[in-house]
């Protein structure tokens, strides 16, 4: 018999909890219908930025304009084109194809900055005819005057703005620096979040020696970086009434298995995609099914969450700070301490 | 809507010629460029004609290609036009001769502009039209925007009538230029003036093989006259057919023209004949005139060519006695200027005919008012008239001049008139041509903008006439009192008396950075010595502040146009707010709801932040509006140059101008612009002393010297220099200096400076930091520095970077864009050979940053030599720098003659010397210029006849290189047979072509040397074949020196190309890569963009020299590397590339993919061509022979 790997996702029933995140796969119709093909039961688009589109229309308005009406010679120097598509069209256009040739749902992700922004591409988006949406909130409180309690009233007030203006089931894409993640996370949901979305990666700036420039990096993730989405959807799964989906450093069915264990709803994956093709969804279902199959599980339903630190025998294995259990580990192992320094997510070294 | 549009008389006649063309073929010209680029956006948009069908429009090499191209689809049976002005239509004469002989119906439509003479002028009169009035064209004049449509459907009706071509015309800027609300015409009433059967009539003459005849036939004495004569009756029956078709627009429309049109006085005594747009200011001189009790009149002339002569007279009141003929052009020499002419003789011979004199107006757009019109109404009531006049100008030479009454006005009460002084950045023209259409469009009132544009390209005033009133307005001229000026950049006030135009209780808007209660004392005494006298309401508002809060840094427009509504009550406020974020949406649709938002910010804001000054009743402050030169300036700088500077050049009398047109050169650096918003501050302890800070600098502002540190003892406080570190020049110092009233900010040289700081990143040896700082030190410094001496040329190595900025720029403060890519060129020519060279100039920008007045760039050095300069004009560049060569040649080789012929007087050793001199490096030139003084002493002594014929020719025994310099408009396309020509004579000639692959000057037009995927006007879609290559094909010669440069990219190959191509002993050709503003590109980049160009093979660079072929090695050299970043990367920083990316992403991406193709397709044929042998044969031997022997100075002298 094989396991019946259906999940509800914000009220979506799916045909299994693997997801497509947000990627460049997802943001071109063919990429879209290998996902599908390869057995993905929603695919999230790649995400509209709020601020390229102001910074396109600012840059093409300033092309347009320059030496506008400067010479007598010559009143400008471009020919009027018919459209510059510095606006959402483009996107708005990709849920459009992405609907009418997919089957699965379709979720769209928007990266805003401003609530006016947040609220009319939202309302856009769902006009195009968006399954769901995700919010990709990501705010460098770059300014030290600024407080974490500015910081989050700014990401609830956008919630509860942007869930004020669609009907649509809305995610909420976070990362993990709060000082309280879960108190957020309650927020968030009371705010008209229907999903939180553990967690952003984040474009970090990098500096090039050649170059002796500051540079943007993005790699791709890896398997430990699931982790902190594992410790966190484990704790919050039982006590913030939304759906969970998992992200961030998913590669394999092992990876799903641990996530869905924890409490996530769905699982989404892009580096993995990325780097081996559509394809690697077909083995991560393989895999999954035949875990369950062997540990004779009927559904994902029935094991999702029973590992999470509601159900865990050892809830507080979930909170205890790495040192415990990593002196043993490492003493063994004799890690290369650089290895942290690589990693991305903040370790509790102490 | 309300049944009218606002549009100017370019768009006006385009619109009706569009909707009646099969074919359109264009080249731009200034002021007719508009209509062809309308055309092919109508045509790219796939707006059709009268009949169903999309115009095809093509871009011509030429108009002569145009009108070839014309000529050929009108043959073949298609309705066709063209459009152009001035040098343009003279180059269309020889086909218009073909066209009208064949009896061809066809209308070209013309924005009548001044035929270059003395000057090139790109502004208003009718030299143009009346150089072709003999082609046997019908010629038809509108006199505005309404009839520049109206009288285009009439051509195109009567064309078709008559069978014979039309030429329609209306005045270049003054009514192509003018928007004007009109009454459109419908697609029905063309339908009825433009009946089928008469473009079947045209389609049944047409060449067909199908029924084949044959025109153009060669004829002989026996019948060719005959032939000629055979179209007599056609032209008779011209001006009933013009007549018929006004009659029968007149049923259509309501608007009712004449051949001939008289209004004024039915009993007139004094009628004043004129043709365009003078007519308006004309007719209100009559008005007011009579109304005062006077009987004059105006007869306005519409059909010029064939000339009715009855219709004339019998349009003529019988009262008149006395007429005066205005004639918008000059012919010199003649009896008298065409009309005049033909009103003369229409009259001769008649009973009690009226007498006739003739007067000259509005040359080149000179203003022509009423006043002008009543003072020559004045003179033909004078006793005895004069019989030929002028009138705008004082003529204090020939004294033809008609003396003008200044206080003559005919503007009346109901019109609101304003005027706004903007930058030609801050969208102010944008903003006030929407103020017309708004008013226009959404009130009842009519409304007219003219907006006057200064010829230089950065820093440049803008000044918008705006009207409007109950009435159509017919004011065509400027507005001379305001009830509104608004001044949109606070510096204005010191350099321009901006309320020169403000009648008494004006409001005076001032954009200004500081607050109501503090404004008065920081404006010039003047200033509020005016404001009180004309007791001004005064108003303020910090526009750049709420510009740059909204998110519009600059973009003062918007803002200042809300504060004029609110201000002018033409409209209700909240109905002016509502039009102008209509406005704003209509604008910017396109770009984006992030761009309308921040509009709607910067309006919403404006009104809250405008603040009424409380005027005082006492001027405060030292402030003065300041002197325009400087005191040290030169005698013609100061009393003609400085008055033409401070805008008051139209009261410069004939006698300062002249004659002729020559120039002192070197007058740019007594302009003293004071626009750059920010300034380069060197910091001497990390500069490298690499001077690429000066090589790339586009205005020659930042300049090195390196000089004895002795002299630092005479220097003013904050001056800097720092140790040279060269062992060529050892114990000297160097110093950075700014020029800082001439620098444009452009910050090229900030962006290039490769010396950064070790600590502080972002610290090069050269920032640039806010201007207001310490400009008053960086003065002193200047001038200090410009007081150091020149380097001597012949002690350093002038063909490498550091020796040639050594040396002084004899170009230095053009007029260019800011961070232009063309002068930097212009600039290290000089300090390389400036002394010494002669240039040709193809008309472009280079021909208006390099000739524009009041101030031009080219220079002398101390010892007055230096470029001397020449623009002819678009088409014949190389031809003319031929010419130069040809001359210099010859005049060198009778020098030589003489020389050798007068050894007995002269001395053996000293003719050897100077017929053997090497003047390969600048000491031999330095030596032979000393011979040459030794030689004119020597000459003044003898009394040998040949002594004063040497004398004269003397200075021709030093080399002097003709350099022939032009854009790739001129190089590739109209100039590039002569070139051709010219590179294939194998003279010693230079060619530089600044590739800006597009025609600049114009407005940013394809040309052949527009690469593949780039969009530019007539290639919106992008372009879609491959640039041509001009190097290539110049190299084919074989003796031919070419090279391809970047200099941004490779400082040390351009500068070894220049070295290299004015060492060739034979014609040479430099091509180099100039980013334009045509590129989409941040131009303070421009120079290190270059090397990305470079980079991606999009550029490749490289040398092909004939002396190598002649030394057994491969004669062309790859100093660029192998692609290394993709095309698509390069393309990604331009806007001409990523706009079309934007808007059409796939046939973008196709395109990108062929281009790429061609660049890699290149770079392999380059490959292949560095490897051939190749060795022209020596035929200098063979031309010298021929020519006499010694032909050259430099062919003997140059190894």
């Amino acid at each position: 018999m094989t396991a019946d790997l259906r999940t509800t996702y914000m009220g979506m029933e799916l045909a299994t909890p693997l997801v497509a995140a947000a990627s460049p796969l997802t943001g071109t119709i063919g990429g879209l219908l290998a996902l599908e093909e390869a057995g993905a039961s929603a695919v999230v688009l790649q995400s509209l930025f709020e601020e390229q589109i102001e910074h396109q229309e600012a840059s093409v308005n300033s092309i347009l304009d320059s030496f506008t009406d400067s010479f007598p010679e010559a009143r400008n120097f471009f020919p009027g084109l018919d459209d510059y598509n510095t606006g959402p069209e483009s996107y708005l256009g990709l849920i459009d194809a992405a609907k009418s040739r997919l089957q699965i749902p379709v979720i769209a992700s928007l990266n805003g900055v401003s609530r006016g922004g947040w609220t009319r591409y939202a309302k856009q988006i769902e006009e195009a005819g968006a399954d769901a949406l995700e919010l990709n909130i990501y705010f460098v409180a770059a300014d030290a005057r600024t407080t974490a309690a500015d910081v989050e009233s700014r990401y609830v007030e956008l919630v509860r703005d942007v869930a004020a203006g669609i009907s649509i089931p809305l995610a909420v894409k976070i990362g993990p620096y709060f000082s309280s993640l879960g108190n957020v996370a309650r927020r968030l949901a009371d705010a008209g979040a229907q999903g939180l979305v553990l967690f952003n990666r984040f474009l970090y700036p990098d500096i090039s020696l050649n170059r002796m420039k500051v540079v943007p990096t993005l790699h791709l993730s890896s398997s430990e970086e699931s982790l902190m989405s594992l410790r966190w959807i484990a704790i919050l799964s039982g006590q913030v009434p939304v759906s969970f989906a998992a992200s961030s450093g998913l590669q394999s069915a092992n990876d799903v298995l641990k996530l869905l264990l924890a409490g996530a709803d769905v699982t989404m994956m892009a580096s993995a995609l990325l780097r081996r093709g559509p394809g690697h969804l077909k083995q991560v279902i393989a895999g999954v099914t035949s875990w369950l199959d062997e540990h004779e599980y009927v559904s994902v339903k029935e094991m999702k969450g029973s590992l999470s630190q509601a159900a865990s025998p050892d809830p507080s294995a979930f909170e205890r700070a790495n040192y415990m259990r990593s002196i043993v580990d490492f003493t063994v192992a004799s890690p290369d301490p650089r290895h942290f320094y690589a990693r991305r997510d903040p370790i509790p070294w102490d | 809507m309300n049944g009218f549009v606002t549009v100017d008389g370019n768009e006006a006649a385009a619109r009706v010629a569009h909707r009646l063309s099969e074919v359109i073929a264009i080249y731009p010209i200034t002021p007719s460029t508009a209509m062809g680029e309308m055309s092919d956006a109508w045509s790219a948009a796939g707006q059709q004609n009268l009949w169903g069908d999309v115009p095809q429009v093509i871009e011509m090499q030429s108009e002569g290609g145009a009108a070839g191209a014309l000529h050929g689809a009108l043959t073949a049976g298609a309705m066709c036009t063209t459009f152009t002005a001035s040098q343009g239509l003279l180059l269309m004469l020889p086909n218009m001769f073909k066209i009208a002989g064949e009896l061809t119906p066809t209308v070209f439509h013309v924005a009548a502009r001044t035929v270059a003479t003395h000057a090139l002028s790109i502004f208003g009169d009718h030299s143009d039209v009346m150089a072709v009035r003999s082609s046997g064209f019908a010629m038809l004049s509108s006199a505005s925007v309404q009839e520049a449509q109206d009288l285009a459907l009439i051509a195109h009706r009567a064309t078709l009538e008559a069978g014979l071509p039309f030429l329609h015309f209306f005045d270049g800027f003054r009514t192509s230029h003018e928007v004007n609300k009109i009454v459109p015409l419908t697609d029905e009433v063309l339908r009825a003036m433009i009946p089928d059967s008469l473009v079947a009539r045209h389609r049944s003459r047409a060449l067909s093989p199908d029924r084949p005849t044959l025109r153009g036939s060669a004829q002989n004495p026996d019948v060719f006259f005959q032939g000629r004569e055979a179209s007599n009756l056609g032209y008779a029956a011209v001006p009933g057919v013009v007549s018929a078709a006004m009659d029968r627009f007149a049923e259509l429309t309501g608007r009712r023209y004449r051949i001939f049109e008289y209004s004024g006085h039915p009993e007139a005594d004094r009628v004043v004949v004129l043709m365009g747009s003078g007519a308006g200011a004309a007719q209100e001189a009559v008005e007011a005139l009579n109304a005062k009790g006077e009987r004059t009149g105006l007869l306005k002339v519409r059909l010029f060519r064939p000339f009715d002569m009855a219709a004339l007279v019998e349009a003529l009141p019988r009262s008149v006695k006395r007429i005066a003929v205005l004639d918008r052009t000059k012919e010199p020499g003649a009896s008298g200027e065409p009309l005049f002419q033909d009103v003369v003789v229409a009259l001769a011979g008649r009973q009690g005919a009226p007498s006739v004199i003739g007067g000259r107006y509005g040359l080149a757009s000179k203003e022509f008012t009423p006043a002008m019109a009543a003072a020559v109404f004045a003179e033909l009531g004078a006793d005895s008239p004069r019989r030929e006049f002028t009138v705008g100008i004082e003529d204090d030479v020939t004294h033809l001049s008609l003396d003008v009454d200044p206080n003559f006005s005919t503007e009346p009460a109901d019109v609101v008139r304003a005027v706004f002084y903007g930058l030609g950045s801050d969208g102010t023209v944008g903003a006030t041509r929407n103020t017309v259409k708004i008013i226009g469009e959404r009130t009842g009132l009519f409304a007219q903008g003219y907006f006057v544009l200064d010829s230089k390209k950065s820093g440049s005033m803008t000044v918008s006439h705006l009207r409007f009133g109950p009435r159509p307005i017919g004011s065509t001229y400027l507005v001379q009192r305001a009830g509104f000026v608004g001044c949109h950049q606070f510096g204005f006030l010191e350099k321009v008396d901006v309320l020169e135009r403000a009648a008494d209780g004006a409001t005076f808007l001032l954009n200004s950075p500081y607050a109501a209660t503090e404004v008065w004392s920081r404006i010039p005494v003047e200033v509020q010595r005016a404001i009180m006298e004309k007791h001004l309401r005064f108003h303020v508002i910090d526009a750049t502040r709420v510009a740059r809060d909204a998110g519009l840094p600059g973009r003062v427009n918007t803002i200042l146009q809300a504060c004029f509504f609110a201000l002018a009550g033409v409209l209700p406020q909240d109905d002016a707010i509502a039009a102008i974020k209509g406005a704003i949406q209509h604008t910017y649709a396109k770009r984006g709801q992030a761009v309308i938002d921040r509009n709607f910010a910067a309006v919403d804001l404006a009104l809250a932040e405008m603040h009424e000054v409380t005027v005082p009743k006492v001027v405060t402050g030292e402030l003065h509006i300041r002197r325009t030169v400087p005191a040290a300036a030169p005698d013609f700088v100061q009393r003609v140059t400085a008055e033409m500077i401070a805008g008051r050049g139209d009261l410069l009398p004939v006698s300062a101008m002249p004659a002729g047109g020559a120039y002192p050169v070197g007058t740019s650096q007594w302009e003293r612009r004071d626009i750059a918003v920010e300034l380069p501050q060197w910091d001497p302890s990390i500069c490298i002393d690499c001077a690429k800070c000066t090589l790339v600098c586009p205005h020659a502002a930042i300049r090195m010297k390196v000089y004895s540190p002795d002299r630092l003892a005479a220097a003013p406080a904050g001056f800097q220099s720092k140790e040279w570190k060269s062992k060529e020049q050892p114990g000297m110092v160097m110093t950075i200096q700014v020029a800082p009233d001439d620098c444009n900010g452009c910050g090229t040289c900030a962006d290039y400076c490769p010396a950064h700081s070790k600590s502080v990143a972002k610290h090069r040896s050269l920032d640039m930091t806010a201007a207001n700082g310490n400009r008053e030190q960086m003065r002193a410094s200047w001038e200090f520095f410009k007081s150091l001496p020149e380097f001597d040329r012949t002690q350093v190595k002038v063909g490498t970077i550091k020796g040639s900025q050594m040396l002084q720029p004899l170009f230095e403060f053009s007029g260019a864009c800011a961070g232009c890519g063309e002068t930097p060129y212009l600039k290290l020519l000089t300090q390389m050979f400036g002394d010494r060279i002669m240039v040709a100039n193809a008309t472009g920008c280079s021909s208006i940053y390099g000739g524009n007045l009041p101030t031009t760039p080219w220079t002398a050095n101390a010892d007055g030599r230096g470029p001397a300069w020449a623009n002819s004009l678009f088409e014949d560049n190389a031809e003319f720098g031929l010419g130069m060569r040809l001359a210099l040649d010859s005049q060198a080789a009778t020098a030589r003659r003489l020389l050798a012929e007068m050894e007995p007087d002269l001395g053996a050793d000293l003719v050897a010397a100077m017929l053997g001199a090497d003047q390969s490096s600048e000491t031999g030139i330095a030596e032979q210029r000393k011979r040459v003084v030794d030689l004119k002493a020597r000459l003044a002594a003898s009394t040998a006849p040949q002594a004063p014929r040497l004398a004269e020719l003397a200075d021709h025994l030093v080399r002097k290189s003709v350099w022939i310099v032009g854009g790739d408009g001129w190089a590739y396309d109209i100039g590039y047979g002569g070139l051709d020509h010219v590179l294939a004579s194998g003279r010693n000639v230079k060619v530089l072509v600044l590739d800006t692959e597009v025609y600049s000057n114009t407005g940013g037009q394809a040309s052949k040397a527009t690469p593949r995927a780039a969009i530019a006007k007539f290639a919106a879609a992008g372009k879609r074949t491959a640039k041509k290559d001009l190097g290539l094909i110049a190299s084919s010669y074989g003796n031919v020196y070419v090279a391809q440069i970047a200099m941004g990219a490779d400082n040390a190959q351009a500068v070894k190309a220049f070295a290299e191509a004015e060492a060739h002993d034979g014609p040479s050709l430099i091509i180099a890569y100039s980013t334009c503003i045509a590129h989409g590109i941040e131009m303070s980049t421009g120079m290190s963009h270059m090397k990305e160009a470079v980079d991606s093979g999009y550029w490749p660079l490289y040398r092909f020299d004939p002396a190598r072929g002649k030394a057994g090695e491969h004669p062309m050299v790859v100093d660029s590397k192998a692609p290394s970043i993709p095309l698509g990367e390069f393309a990604a920083k331009e806007g001409r590339y990523s706009l079309l990316a934007r808007s059409k992403p796939e046939l973008a991406q196709r395109l990108m993919t062929l281009a790429q193709s061609d660049v890699d397709e290149r770079w392999h044929l380059y490959q292949q061509l560095s490897g051939v042998e190749r060795h022209a044969p020596d035929d200098t031997v063979a031309e010298k022979d021929e020519a006499g022997g010694g032909s050259t100075v430099a062919e003997e002298e140059l190894p």
